[in-house]
């Protein structure tokens, strides 16, 4: 069973459709014990980091993944999602009282993208690392992004890099915990794929 | 690795059907909305739109359940639009199954509305349509309401620079004298926009010949939405992207089936 994290962010109905249609059950829950034992969570993400990880902290998401992650339960963490498992974001930093601090599982800080252009939104290729799970089948395919801040520096075991006039990380692979910055549930019958090799995993 | 420019299929929907017309009047019928959209994704449409273009609120309830039809089975970006007027209208879309919703009218009445929503779900969530037409204004072109029906009294590029600042997270530039001419897009119209956009320009409004698309490209859009040359069938989507990929920009091909 899937369990997808609802902490008041993101286009849940979505994501929930795109993870059920391979076959598992999924539900939608933000259920403290319901998602700690799920076999895979999803942590999906939308609007702003802050108020993201304000919406998170709310319900302890926070411990939800950290108790995941010391028990190598599998979470998988979605765009702003993704962004939060760094130590800081400074998107709306100053607006809540965490003042834009992550859960900290890999170091760094998501900043603002330098494109003239933003958010980089639309469908973007990814070169990935050799061997990696997430995107078997998928190497060459584009997944879609829609984001104005992103992580720069290297994190986890595996990573997928982008590129929208600077490099940034698209997705990371670390034993238990993986994210991507794009959105396979939207990202047609690739991100389908992808998503089938995360559930695979589990 | 580079981003592609997207292609976006438009489907003007009322009474459950999708239609089209010419400057918005003599509408023909052009198909059921669902199997309109799962052949468009099939045919590799990078997004699509609904534009709602019921007079009812009880037309806009079949619409919502087209939209979360459509969300059952295709999974690339969804946008919705037409009689957005407030926060709850956009969470009644985004739990239907939306991805993101387009306003017009509403917020040229209350621009403030373009900051709430904005600051509720996120800029990525929506687009500003921006229905303009050529008028003796500051830049050229004006902005109209209604369906292109009532002029607003204002500068289009003035009001492309404000629903920046306000948190847009992206602009759908329509030009009203040229939509469903298939006689080009309008072109200076879109140079005018990209010049003053810090968010992604879709260019919208015209679409004819396979050199359409590529000038609207040229002048700085990012992405091409169209409705009658695909519901009609002068062009398939792939046509379109083979043609603008041997011009030279980065499409998305999708090779997994």
């Amino acid at each position: 069973m899937i369990a997808i994290l609802d902490y008041g962010s993101g286009n849940l109905r979505s994501a929930q459709r795109a993870f059920a249609s391979t076959g598992e059950d999924v539900i939608v829950t933000s259920d403290h014990r319901t998602a700690v034992e799920a076999q895979g969570l999803v942590v999906p993400g939308v609007g702003a980091f802050a108020s993201c990880m304000q919406g998170l902290l709310t319900i302890n998401g926070d411990s939800i993944i950290r108790e995941r992650l010391a028990l190598e339960r599998p979470t998988l963490g979605i765009c702003v999602g993704m962004q939060i498992l760094f130590e800081s974001g400074t998107e709306s930093s100053l607006s809540y009282p965490h003042g834009g601090l992550g859960i900290g599982i890999w170091a760094g800080t998501v900043n603002r993208m330098l494109a003239p252009v933003l958010p980089h939104m639309g469908w973007n290729t990814t070169t990935s690392s050799h061997g990696s799970t997430l995107f078997k089948g998928v190497e060459n395919e584009s997944f879609y992004f829609v984001h104005s801040y992103a992580a720069t520096r290297s994190a986890g075991q595996k990573q997928a890099w982008s590129d929208y006039d600077q490099k940034f990380l698209a997705a990371v692979e670390d034993g238990a915990i993986c994210a991507t910055q794009f959105h396979p549930e939207k990202s047609g019958k690739a991100g389908l794929k992808l998503i089938e090799n995360w559930i695979g995993s589990l | 690795m580079t981003l592609s420019i997207r292609i976006i299929p438009c489907l003007d929907v009322t009474d459950g059907r999708v239609v089209k017309g010419i400057n918005f009047t003599n509408l023909q019928d052009a198909g059921d909305p669902v199997e309109l959209a799962a052949l468009y994704d099939s045919e590799g449409a990078d997004e699509l739109t609904f534009l709602d273009i019921s007079a009812s609120s009880s037309d806009r309830e079949i619409t919502l359940d087209i939209v979360g039809k459509t969300a059952d089975k295709v999974f690339i970006p969804l946008t919705v639009g037409g009689g957005i007027r407030s926060v709850e209208d956009v969470d009644r879309l985004l739990r239907a199954g939306a991805d993101k919703v387009s306003i017009s009218t509403a917020a040229v009445a209350r621009p403030e509305l373009i900051s709430e929503i904005a600051d509720k779900f996120g800029s990525q969530v929506l687009v500003l349509s921006v229905d303009a037409r050529r008028a003796n204004t500051d830049s050229g072109f004006e902005i109209t309401t209604h369906g292109g029906r009532q002029s607003a009294r204002m500068d289009m590029v003035t009001w492309v620079q404000r629903a920046c600042a306000l948190g847009v997270g992206e602009i759908l530039l329509n030009s009203m004298d040229a939509d469903g001419t298939r006689s080009g897009y309008d072109i200076a119209m879109i140079a005018s926009a990209r010049a003053v956009a810090t968010v992604p320009l879709i260019a919208s409004g015209g679409a004819g010949n396979l050199e359409d698309f590529e000038a609207a490209l040229e002048a700085g859009a990012d992405a091409l939405l169209a409705a009658s040359v695909f519901h009609f069938g002068i062009h398939r989507i792939g046509q379109v992207k083979s043609h603008l990929k041997a011009a030279g920009y980065p499409i998305r091909e999708a090779s997994i089936q």
